[in-house]
C-alpha cells in the first residue's frame, strides 16, 4: 500500500475540494487519509500505479466524476533518425528489456521536479518491487548524444562519478561505497556484468537499477527536454510504466518523442500508446454485481473509468496495469455505478450450519474446566529464545527472522502459561488455570526431510498446589469424558523425582503431570509450588480423529 | 434511619462484645473485652457502618532506635570511640588507630568521614592530627543528642534533630521507622444508648442443623446487615477473546455456515500461490511474513500445482495472469497463515461442484504477521473468514452476507468502498458505525474470488463471495480495550474481573 500527498492548490485548480467531491475520494476507491491547509493524502492500492502521480489521479478522478471521460488519447511524434537505442544481447543474462522515450517542450519548476522524482520513487517501490522488476532514469537530454547503447559490462571497466559524488568510481566501488549502491547492491551482486546505458560519446548515463551519472542524470529547471528509460524483466510491465511516465509529462504540457529499440532479435518503438481491447458480456456484469444495466449505462460507465466501450469489447488505456481479465472491468462498472448504490440483498441460499468437531470437544473440555473453577489463558503461540532454553526446548521450530523476541513456536503450552504465572506474581493466589491450544513440533519423515507437526493440547497449572490436586482434575475430567487413565513414573528434569508421571491412556501416553522442581520455579522467578498437567487433546477423546462428515 | 430495636437486633456477637466498653478509650475496650486486634477493629467497624461509631484512625511515624542504635546508645557512637582515641594521643598513625579503636572496616571509615567533615581532625602523611578544641570535644553531637532523646514521633522533630536524622538514616540501624496506627472513637447519638449498656441477647446466629431439630415458636434470629460487604469470589471463566469468538461463531452458525478448520502452519502454495499472489508480492517478504527456517512443506496433487502454475505463468479464462516463471520450490516454503483465507482455498480444493454446492463455510481463526508489538501492533490477530457457494451469486448478495452479520455483532449501520486484494475482484472495504462513538471503524476485506482462483480449485467458474475481516477490533472495542496487547496480556486479576459479553 502506498499513500500520496498532493498539493491541495494543485488539485483544485482541476477539481474543487467541497463536500460531496471528498465523500467521492473512497467510493472511487482511493481512501481518503486526510486532508490539511495545503495537502491532500490518499491512500493508492497497489494495483493502480497509474494513478500514483497528481496528474494521473487527476485524469482518472475527473472521468469518474463525469468530466472528461473516455479513453484519453496523447499525440505521440514519430521517432527521429538519432532517436534511437541499441540493445546489446549482453544484458540478456542481468536485465534484459529496456523501454525508452523523449518528452519534450518540457517547463520544469522545482516543484514539478520534486512530483516527477516521487513518482519515480513511489513507482520504484510498488509496482519496481524496490528496483527489482523496473528500474527507471531520468536525463536531460541536452547533456547527452544520442543514440544510446544498452549493454553490459565487466564492473571494473564500468567508470563514471555516480550521483551525489565527486570521484571517478567503478562498477564495485558503487556497490560497496556509494550509499545508494550498498542499498540495492543484493540486485547485481551475484552477475559477472552489470548494465548500463552509454551515449554515443561513450558517456555512461547510468548503471541500472542502482544509479545514474552524476554528470548527465540530474533533471533541473533548466531542463526542457529528457530521456526516459525503465529496464528489467518482464517487456509488458515496463512498457506500461513507461507509459504511466510520459502521459503524466504529457499532462504537464510535454510532447511525447517515440524511439526505436533495436534489439538483437527484434525492433521496437517505444514508448508505444495503442490501447488494448477486451471482451466483455454485458450478461456477466449484471450477473456478478446484481444488477439489471443495460448495453447503454455498461458504456457509459466504464467511460467514466477511462475505458471505451465498443461492439461488447472494451478499450483499455495503455497505462492501465491491473485490467488481467473481465472481473476487472466488472469492478469498474461497480466502482462507477457507486458502491453506495449497491442495495445488499441476502440471498436464498438455504444450507445447515454445522461447528467442527475439534471446536465442539474443545469447548466441552473448557466447560468442564471452567466448572471446577479454573481460569482460563490464551497464550502466544510464540516463545522467547530464552523461555525454550528455561524448559529444554532445543527443537523448537525456529520462524526467520523475527521482528520480536519471539523467535520459537511453542512445543508445549507449559512454557507460556510458565511465563504468565511469572507474570501474575503479585496477583491473588491461588491461580488456576488451563489453556487448550496449539503447540507445535517437527517430524523427521526421514533423513533430510522434516515436518512440522501441530497438535492441540491441554495444559492446567495450579499455584499453589501438589500432585494431588492435579491428580483430582485429571480424574474428574477422564470421568467426565468416560476414560480410563494409567500413570507411569516418569523422569522430567523439569519436575520432582518420584512426583512426575506419564498419563497413558488406550495405552499410549498422552501427556504428563508432575510437581515442578523448586530450580524449575527459580529458574521462572516463581516463588509458589506448582503443579500441572499437560496433554494431547487428539489422544484424549476417541472421537477426535475421525474424519470430519461434509 | 431505622429504629434502635433493630439496630441492636443486628449486633453480632463480637459487637455486642465491647458495646459495654464503648465509653472507654480503644486500648481498654481491647483489654476489658479480650478481643485481638483484628476482631477488634472488625467490630468497630461493623458498629460504624452501623451508624452508632465514628472511628478516628491516625497514623504515626514514631523514630526508634535500631539494633546498632541501642548499643551505641550504651556505649559510644563510633565516631566519639574513635575522637577519644585521637584526643589522648593528638598524633596518631592512621593504622594504628584502626588497630587499637577495634572499629569495624566499616565503623572506621564512616567515624573518620564524619570527623573529617566536622573539621575536628586532619588527615596528613597517613597520620590523623587533632584539630578540635576542647569546647568541641566535650560538646555532644546532634546525632548523640538525638540517640538518647528517641522514641520520637516524625512529624514533632525539631529541624536539628532532623538534620542528625537524616544523618543517621544513611547508616545501618541506627534509627528505625515504626509506623503506629491508633484508632479513637467517637460515640454517634443512637452509640450513646448502648454504650455502657450489657446488651443480653437470645438471638439466634446461624441456622444450624441443631437449629432446625429444636426450633421452636417465638424464637427469633438476628438481624444480619444485608449491606455489608461480603469477601470476593471469583468463578472459573473462559478467556474473555474465546467468548467473543464463540459470540461470533455462534452468529456464523445461525445463519448456516459450516466450519472450516486446518493448521496455523501452511505452505506458501495454499496462503499465497492458490490465491493468485504472484511469487514477487511484496507480502510474501520475510518483513511481513513468518516463514519457518529450513522447512519445506508438502504440495498438493499435481494436477492442482500444475493449474495453479499455469494461471500465474499465462492465465486461465482468458486471464492474462501475471507472467513470470512460477517457483514450485517457493511454494513449498512454510508459512504461518498470514490469513484464514488459506483455508478457503483449501475447502474450494475439496468440493465436489456437481453434489457439495450451494455451500457456505465460515472461520474464525489466529493468523500471523511478521510485525513489532505495540498498542496498535501486534504479530498475532484474529481473522473472521467466509465464503459462499453458488451458481448466480452477485456482488450484492456479498454485501447482504455481510451487513447481517455485523447486525447481529451490534453494528447497524455497514458502510462499503472499492477496496483490492490480489485474490478478489470486485473488493470490497467494510466499515462500520460505532453507535456509541459515532465513528467508523475499518474493518477489512471481501470480495468475489477471481477466476484464477475458482478455476484451479473448483475446476469451474461458480461464484465464490468470499470475506476475511480483523476480528481483534470487535474484540478490543467491546472489551473497551485501548491496547492491544491487552489481549493477549493475561493478567489474571483482569481475566477475573472481564465482564460477560451479554449482547
Amino acid at each position: 500500500m502506498s499513500n500520496v500527498k498532493f498539493d491541495k492548490k494543485e488539485f483544485e485548480k482541476e477539481v474543487k475540494l467541497t463536500d460531496e467531491i471528498i465523500e467521492k475520494i473512497p467510493l472511487f476507491g482511493t481512501p481518503l487519509e486526510k486532508i490539511t491547509e495545503d495537502e491532500i493524502e490518499i491512500e493508492i492500492f497497489p494495483n493502480r500505479p497509474d494513478i500514483l502521480s497528481l496528474q494521473g489521479y487527476l485524469r482518472s478522478f475527473k472521468a469518474f466524476l463525469g468530466k472528461e471521460t473516455g479513453l484519453k488519447k496523447y499525440k505521440t511524434q514519430k521517432p527521429d533518425k538519432e532517436y534511437k537505442v541499441k540493445i546489446d544481447s549482453s544484458v540478456k543474462s542481468v536485465r534484459p528489456f529496456t523501454a525508452c522515450a523523449i518528452v519534450k517542450n518540457l517547463q520544469l519548476s522545482d516543484e514539478k521536479i520534486k512530483e516527477l522524482i516521487d513518482l519515480q520513487e513511489k513507482l520504484h517501490i510498488t509496482i519496481g518491487r524496490n528496483r527489482q522488476k523496473i528500474a527507471i532514469g531520468i536525463y536531460p537530454l541536452e547533456k547527452i548524444s544520442l543514440p544510446i547503447r544498452y549493454e553490459a559490462r565487466n564492473p571494473k571497466e564500468i567508470k563514471f562519478i555516480p550521483l551525489g559524488e565527486t570521484n571517478v568510481m567503478d562498477g564495485n566501488q558503487i556497490l560497496s561505497k556509494h550509499p545508494t549502491g550498498r542499498d540495492y547492491a543484493h540486485l547485481l551482486q551475484e552477475k559477472s556484468i552489470f548494465p548500463v546505458f552509454v551515449d554515443s560519446k561513450d558517456n555512461i548515463l547510468s548503471m541500472p537499477p542502482i544509479i545514474n551519472s552524476n554528470d548527465t542524470g540530474k533533471v533541473s529547471v533548466e531542463t526542457k527536454e529528457v530521456f526516459i528509460e525503465c529496464s528489467g524483466f518482464h517487456l509488458e510491465t515496463i512498457q506500461k510504466t513507461l507509459n504511466i511516465i510520459v502521459t503524466t509529462l504529457a499532462e504537464m504540457g510535454g510532447k511525447i518523442c517515440q524511439m526505436s529499440l533495436d534489439y538483437s532479435d527484434k525492433k521496437l518503438i517505444t514508448p508505444d500508446l495503442s490501447s488494448e481491447k477486451i471482451k466483455i458480456s454485458l450478461e456477466n456484469v449484471n450477473s456478478l454485481l446484481g444488477l439489471n444495466l443495460k448495453e447503454a449505462e455498461v458504456q457509459k460507465l466504464l467511460s467514466r473509468m477511462g475505458h471505451d466501450y465498443k461492439n461488447k469489447s472494451v478499450e483499455i488505456a495503455p497505462w492501465r496495469t491491473d485490467i488481467l481479465h473481465e472481473v476487472d472491468l466488472i469492478e469498474d462498472i461497480a466502482i462507477a455505478h457507486g458502491y453506495e448504490k449497491l442495495i445488499p440483498e441476502m440471498p436464498s441460499v438455504s444450507t445447515i450450519g454445522e461447528e467442527s468437531l475439534k471446536a465442539k470437544i474443545k469447548s466441552e473440555i473448557a466447560e468442564i474446566l471452567t466448572g471446577l473453577g479454573l481460569t482460563e489463558i490464551s497464550a502466544y503461540h510464540l516463545i522467547k529464545k530464552q523461555e525454550a532454553e528455561l524448559n529444554n526446548l532445543q527443537d523448537a521450530l525456529e520462524l526467520e527472522n523475527s521482528k520480536t523476541e519471539y523467535k520459537y513456536l511453542r512445543p508445549n503450552l507449559l512454557t507460556p502459561a510458565l511465563r504468565i504465572l511469572s507474570e501474575n506474581k503479585d496477583n491473588e493466589y491461588p491461580q488456576e488455570i488451563f489453556e487448550i491450544g496449539t503447540v507445535f513440533t517437527t517430524e523427521k519423515r526421514n533423513k533430510c526431510e522434516t515436518r512440522v507437526q501441530e497438535n492441540q493440547n491441554l495444559a492446567i497449572l495450579l499455584t499453589p498446589s501438589n500432585i494431588t490436586k492435579i491428580k483430582q482434575i485429571l480424574d474428574y475430567l477422564t470421568k467426565s469424558i468416560g476414560l480410563q487413565y494409567k500413570i507411569e513414573e516418569l523422569n522430567d528434569p523439569l519436575s520432582i523425582e518420584g512426583r512426575t508421571a506419564s498419563i497413558i491412556i488406550g495405552g499410549k501416553p498422552i501427556g504428563r503431570m508432575g510437581e515442578l522442581h523448586p530450580e524449575t520455579l527459580r529458574s521462572w522467578g516463581i516463588k509458589m509450588p506448582i503443579s500441572y498437567l499437560e496433554i494431547s487433546l487428539e489422544q484424549l477423546t476417541p472421537s477426535w480423529n475421525q474424519p470430519e462428515k461434509d | 434511619m431505622e429504629s434502635l430495636q433493630k439496630t441492636i437486633d443486628k449486633l453480632s456477637p463480637l459487637e455486642r462484645k465491647i458495646a459495654p466498653f464503648l465509653n472507654l478509650p480503644v486500648k481498654e475496650i481491647k483489654e476489658k473485652s479480650g478481643l485481638d486486634n483484628t476482631s477488634l477493629l472488625r467490630a468497630l467497624k461493623f458498629l460504624e457502618s452501623k451508624g452508632l461509631i465514628k472511628t478516628n484512625t491516625e497514623k504515626k511515624r514514631i523514630i526508634a532506635l535500631g539494633t546498632n542504635g541501642i548499643y551505641y546508645k550504651k556505649n559510644h557512637l563510633p565516631e566519639r570511640s574513635l575522637l577519644i582515641l585521637i584526643e589522648n594521643r593528638k598524633v596518631i598513625p592512621l593504622e594504628e588507630a584502626k588497630k587499637i579503636s577495634k572499629l569495624s572496616e566499616n565503623e572506621f571509615k564512616v567515624s573518620l568521614g564524619i570527623l573529617k567533615s566536622k573539621a575536628m581532625i586532619e588527615l596528613k602523611n597517613g597520620k590523623i592530627f587533632l584539630t578540635a578544641s576542647k569546647e568541641e570535644i566535650t560538646k555532644k553531637t546532634l546525632e548523640e543528642q538525638l540517640i538518647e532523646s528517641l522514641p520520637l514521633e516524625e512529624s514533632k522533630l525539631q529541624p536539628e534533630q532532623q538534620f542528625a536524622l537524616q544523618n543517621l538514616k544513611k547508616r545501618k540501624d541506627i534509627v528505625e521507622i515504626e509506623e503506629k496506627t491508633t484508632t479513637a472513637i467517637n460515640l454517634t447519638d443512637s452509640g450513646k444508648q448502648i454504650a455502657g449498656k450489657r446488651i443480653e441477647s437470645h438471638l439466634i446466629e446461624e441456622v444450624t442443623p441443631e437449629v432446625i431439630k429444636n426450633w421452636k415458636r417465638g424464637n427469633k434470629f438476628r438481624r444480619y446487615d444485608l449491606n455489608s460487604n461480603a469477601p470476593v469470589l471469583y468463578g472459573g471463566k473462559k478467556h474473555f477473546v474465546n467468548k467473543a469468538i464463540e459470540k461470533g461463531k455462534r452468529i456464523w452458525l445461525d445463519m448456516g455456515f459450516k466450519e472450516m478448520s486446518s493448521t496455523i502452519t501452511q505452505t506458501s502454495f495454499w496462503n499465497f500461490d492458490a490465491l493468485f499472489t504472484a511469487q514477487d508480492h511484496p507480502v510474501r517478504e520475510l518483513q511481513d511474513t513468518f516463514f519457518l527456517k529450513d522447512l519445506k512443506g508438502n504440495l498438493p496433487e499435481k494436477k492442482l500445482v500444475d493449474e495453479v502454475k499455469k494461471t500465474h505463468e499465462q492465465g486461465v479464462d482468458k486471464s492474462k495472469g501475471w507472467q513470470y516463471s512460477w517457483d514450485e520450490e517457493e511454494s513449498k516454503r512454510v508459512v504461518l497463515r498470514t490469513h484464514t483465507t488459506c483455508l478457503s482455498a483449501k475447502t474450494l480444493a475439496s468440493l465436489d461442484v456437481k453434489k457439495d454446492l450451494p455451500a457456505k463455510f465460515f472461520s474464525i481463526g489466529k493468523c500471523f504477521r511478521n510485525e513489532t508489538v505495540d498498542w496498535s501492533h501486534g504479530f498475532e490477530f484474529y481473522q473472521t473468514e467466509g465464503i459462499v457457494v453458488d451458481k448466480n451469486l452477485s456482488l450484492r448478495n456479498l454485501l447482504g452476507y455481510l451487513k447481517e452479520f455485523y447486525k447481529k455483532m451490534g453494528f447497524e449501520k455497514v458502510r462499503f468502498a472499492p477496496g483490492y486484494f490480489p485474490y478478489t475482484e470486485p473488493s470490497v472495504e467494510i466499515n462500520v458505525f460505532h453507535p456509541e462513538k459515532k465513528v467508523w471503524i475499518e474493518l477489512g476485506g471481501a470480495g468475489i474470488f477471481r477466476p484464477e482462483i475458482t478455476i484451479p480449485l473448483l475446476g469451474t467458474k461458480v461464484p465464490v463471495l468470499a470475506w476475511g475481516q480483523g476480528f481483534d477490533r470487535i474484540i478490543t472495542d467491546h472489551y473497551q480495550i485501548k491496547d492491544l496487547r491487552e489481549m493477549y496480556s493475561n493478567d489474571l486479576s483482569d481475566l477475573r474481573k472481564k465482564q460477560v459479553w451479554m449482547k
